[in-house]
């Protein structure tokens, strides 16, 4: 575990994406096969699941360090991370462990499996054998929380350089439902690509944001535009006598969505379609949170199915016939995807997402604006002429979303934040008038730059009302400029809703609390856009 | 701040121990009560009979010899432990100090009434006997040792306990009551070797010359840096520095301590000359626009706080090296028991954790309110 230790900190202490390419193609050249495998699944996001909880180990540790459990959780805040508290607070390694990745990984897939005494046994052992980094990552593996800043794109980048396999072969490869358990490095990546591997997804490719308007992107007749919907981007694929629905975070998603069975009886096998999961009702997408309820669950109750029945609606055509059509223009990928679509009876759960009709910028500009009518959050704008690309790739692809929505609102509580950050009061709590009184709606704890972050905090230390544990009431006196994306009845908040991705655009200095947002005001949001 | 708002402060922040104090002197008796009054400003840490040292809104203040330790208002008398901007302030009408520490204060303060003494001179002062002991902290810092009639007591100022090559190495010194900073006051803190930290230093820097690249090493102007000196290898390449760290290399110079030659940068300076430099700047000048000359550059520092994976990524640094002038927690434990003292007074850093680990432990533990930093992150040439 050494070497991954030391690839570790190399990711870790730096920031240029060179450096860490290099180091992750030194690794994947020099490293055993078996540990190869395990880095790709960590890189990957394919973790462990936690194998002990985390009150355990804090009373572990503290006992193994011979300090008393109050000092130990003195020094989590400080230090801001449960698993470098602990690497940091237990003595010095008594020996030097000689087990690689694979070997230690499947130590750490035992514990599962032991009772709790045999669990501490073998933690309290690991722990007197791993030194500084090596500790910190047993812990972070353990409980289930390792991340490492390498997208899986640089990860795919460097295995490239280091085996001289083609990047986009092998981002391919990585896709799909494999598990290090189950594979070798040696199947996954070198062996023949098995055809027998029906479910594989392609890379998804991804849009920029458009920040200046579309004026910059030359001639409106070189593009095509279409809704941007908000709900789960999802690949259909149809391959043999079987479907797979993928998201975009890599989850099989085929057993939460059975509306999208029905695409075996009316797609020909071969296909695979690019397009966006909503919860939808009549003409129009539901709301978010209906769609929310579904992602929850891995089988769907017949209720839920009434309720919130989904649709896909298609953008793009990936495959045809088991041919990849990536390389094709947009524009005859799109004509071909009409063309599949266009017999299919209505009301199946399969339908192509439109095209906006528009000339020029400004006609784009009016449809954008009127996107939340639709239940829309913007407009995509894709090149005629672009190929489908893995990742996120500027250039051909962007999205326009509208202006996100914004209130004045009150700061009524505050909380400090964690690690460095704990002598900061970073989270907020906002409320908005209802006649007299202040009704509580939303937290929101980014936006603001660090001068303004210090500065609220020397403001809150001076004018806190009433402590409720971490929590101080303040003075109802600063008023913040709140920016969302969403608004939605919820009846768990006391206001009766909830906004999706809140936060602090702006520092209103020129706002008196009294002339803050109405809850009447977020009711009338919440008709027109909720 | 005016003095009646940092009074004020003082008043409100001295309250609760205030209190505290009044509390256990009705313990004690009635004949302290009687006698507790006292001068009605100052908040007495409690001793049997009159306190020898007590804390006022200027400063630790000694009543029976009528000076101050590293006071932070002007005073008439101020016997400083060290040159660090938060315990050698200017404005006192007289200074007391190591004669190690002197060329440095004088270089900081300019013209002021200083006298020097060397360390374990005793020095009679009112009713006391005070001596200066070496702090291990940086070149001639001093823990001041005060005595009366065979009742002890010691102010740590800023200390460490393991050598590193250049300050004289902290001497621990018997007493009854130990007035001890608290930095690093915390389990999560164990600093490793110099040596090993030194090997990676050079490491670091070995690497960026040979891929082309200038290594900006950010350390406090006075104490860190000249400790970095002392062991980076000056065969890997020639080492710059930014003035603030070059004043102080000139002032330890001429005090005998033997430092790396350094080149100061100057506007003028040839830069393709000195490919593959170390430049050791204070922090604040590495993240401002004088440290933009250096391209292309890895960037590193040099802090205790470096422990903490958390405050290396928020700085946006390539690298960040665990080097403290002040104790770790095992070097703080150590110190104390080192001492014998039964009363431990602690300040700067951990300080409420601090003392209810040294109560569970068994001492008489209060935390003294100062107006000391500790090590910060943030400035450049402040605290430390
Ligand atoms: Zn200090
Ligand atoms: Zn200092």
């Amino acid at each position: 575990m050494k070497r991954f230790a030391r690839l570790f900190t190399s990711l870790d202490q730096t920031t240029r994406t060179t450096a860490k390419v290099d180091a992750l193609a030194a690794y994947f050249s020099e490293a055993p096969a078996a540990d190869r495998l395990w880095t790709i699944a960590l890189l990957s996001g394919r973790r462990p699941r936690r194998a002990v909880t985390t009150t355990r180990l804090r009373e572990w540790a503290a006992e193994r360090a011979g300090l008393p459990l109050w000092l130990f959780e003195e020094c989590y805040p400080v230090v801001g991370d449960l698993a470098e508290t602990i690497a940091l607070v237990l003595p010095p390694a008594a020996s030097a462990s000689k087990a690689t990745l694979a070997e230690r990984m499947a130590e750490i897939r035992a514990l599962a499996t032991v009772d709790e005494p045999e669990r501490k046994a073998r933690i309290l052992n690991a722990w007197d054998s791993l030194d500084g980094t090596e500790r910190f990552l047993f812990n972070k593996l353990i409980t289930g929380g390792f991340r490492v800043g390498v997208s899986q794109k640089l990860m795919t980048r460097a295995l490239a350089q280091a085996t001289g396999q083609d990047e986009a072969e092998l981002a391919h490869r990585l896709m799909g439902d494999w598990r290090p358990e189950t594979t070798s490095y040696h199947a996954l990546i070198e062996a023949p690509d098995p055809a027998a591997d029906l479910s594989r997804p392609y890379p998804f490719y991804l849009a920029y944001q458009l920040e200046d308007g579309p004026e910059g992107l030359g001639a409106p007749e070189d593009w095509l535009a279409e809704h941007k919907w908000d709900g789960i981007r999802g690949q259909l694929i149809v391959r043999g006598a079987e479907h797979f629905v993928w998201s975009r975070g890599e989850e099989l998603m085929t057993d939460r969505f059975p509306e999208l069975a029905a695409a075996r009886d009316f797609l020909p096998p071969g296909t695979v379609l690019d397009g966006e999961i909503l919860a939808w009702a009549g003409d129009r997408p539901l709301a978010f949170n209906a769609l929310q309820k579904r992602l929850g669950r891995k089988s769907v109750p017949r209720k839920l199915l009434e309720e919130a029945p989904v649709v896909l609606k298609a953008y793009d055509l990936l495959e045809e016939g088991g041919a990849d059509t990536r390389a094709l223009p947009f524009a005859e990928r799109r004509a071909r995807l009409e063309a599949l679509l266009a017999d299919l009876p209505a009301g199946l759960p399969l339908r192509l997402s439109p095209l906006i009709a528009f000339d020029t910028w400004d006609s784009l500009a009016e449809t954008r604006a009127a996107s939340r009518g639709l239940g829309a959050e913007g407009v995509m704008l894709k090149r005629r002429a672009s190929p489908y690309l893995a990742g996120r790739k500027k250039g051909d692809w962007w999205k326009w979303k509208v202006d996100p929505l914004s209130v004045d609102a009150v700061m009524v509580y505050a909380q400090a934040g964690h690690g460095r950050r704990a002598n900061l009061y970073t989270d907020f709590t906002f409320a908005v008038w209802d006649g007299a009184a202040l009704v509580p709606f939303t937290k929101a704890y980014s936006g603001l730059t660090d001068a303004e972050f210090r500065q609220i905090t020397a403001w809150v230390r001076k004018n806190t009302l009433q402590r409720f544990g971490p929590v101080r009431q303040v003075t109802p006196q600063h008023v913040f400029e709140i920016a969302f994306e969403g608004i939605q009845e919820s009846s768990r908040h006391k206001s009766g809703l909830a906004l999706r991705f809140p936060r602090m655009a702006r520092w209103r200095h020129d706002k008196p609390a009294a002339e803050a947002n109405t809850l009447d005001d977020l009711r009338l949001l919440l008709q027109r856009y909720g | 701040m005016t003095d009646r708002a940092r009074a004020a402060q003082v008043a409100t922040r001295t309250g609760p121990v205030g209190a505290d104090i009044m509390a256990n002197r009705a313990v004690r008796g009635a004949a302290d009560i009687a006698r507790g009054a006292g001068p009605a400003r100052h908040y007495s840490w409690l001793m049997a009979r009159d306190p020898l040292l007590s804390v006022t809104e200027k400063g630790i203040y000694c009543p029976e010899g009528d000076f101050f330790i590293d006071p932070w208002a002007p005073v008439p008398r101020a016997l400083i432990t060290h040159g660090h901007a938060d315990h050698a302030r200017p404005g006192h009408a007289a200074y007391l100090a190591t004669r190690a520490a002197a060329p440095v204060m004088r270089h900081r303060l300019g013209e002021i009434a200083l006298d020097t003494v060397g360390y374990g001179e005793a020095r009679t002062i009112g009713g006391v006997t005070v001596s200066f002991h070496p702090a291990g902290h940086v070149p001639g810092s001093a823990q001041i040792r005060v005595e009366r009639g065979g009742e002890v007591w010691v102010v740590s100022g800023d200390y460490k306990t393991v050598p590193d090559g250049l300050s004289e190495p902290f001497e621990p010194v018997k007493c009854h009551a130990f007035v001890s900073e608290c930095t690093f006051g915390l389990p999560v803190f164990k600093w490793a070797d110099q040596a090993e930290v030194m090997g990676e230093v050079n490491r670091w820097w070995a690497g960026n010359r040979a891929a082309g690249r200038f290594t900006l090493l950010g350390a406090y102007a006075l104490g860190k840096a000249q400790r970095l000196l002392s062991g980076l290898d000056p065969g890997i390449g020639p080492i710059l520095t930014h003035g603030a760290v070059e004043a102080t290399n000139a002032v330890m110079r001429a005090q005998g301590i033997a430092l790396p030659e350094t080149v100061q940068v100057t506007p003028e300076i040839d830069l393709k000359a000195h490919a593959g430099a170390l430049v050791l700047a204070p922090p604040s000048a590495l993240a401002g626009p004088w440290a933009r000359r250096f391209r292309p550059a890895s960037t590193g520092f040099a802090s205790g706080w470096m422990a903490l994976r958390g405050v290396r990524r928020r700085r946006a640094a390539d690298r960040g090296f665990v080097l403290s002038d002040h104790a770790d927690w095992a070097g703080l434990n150590a110190a104390i028991a080192a001492t014998g003292a039964e009363k431990v007074l602690v300040t700067h850093g951990y300080t409420s954790v601090f003392r209810r680990w040294l109560e569970s432990r068994g001492y008489d533990a209060t935390i003294v309110e100062t107006e000391f930093e500790g090590e910060s992150l943030e400035a450049g040439e402040g605290a430390a």
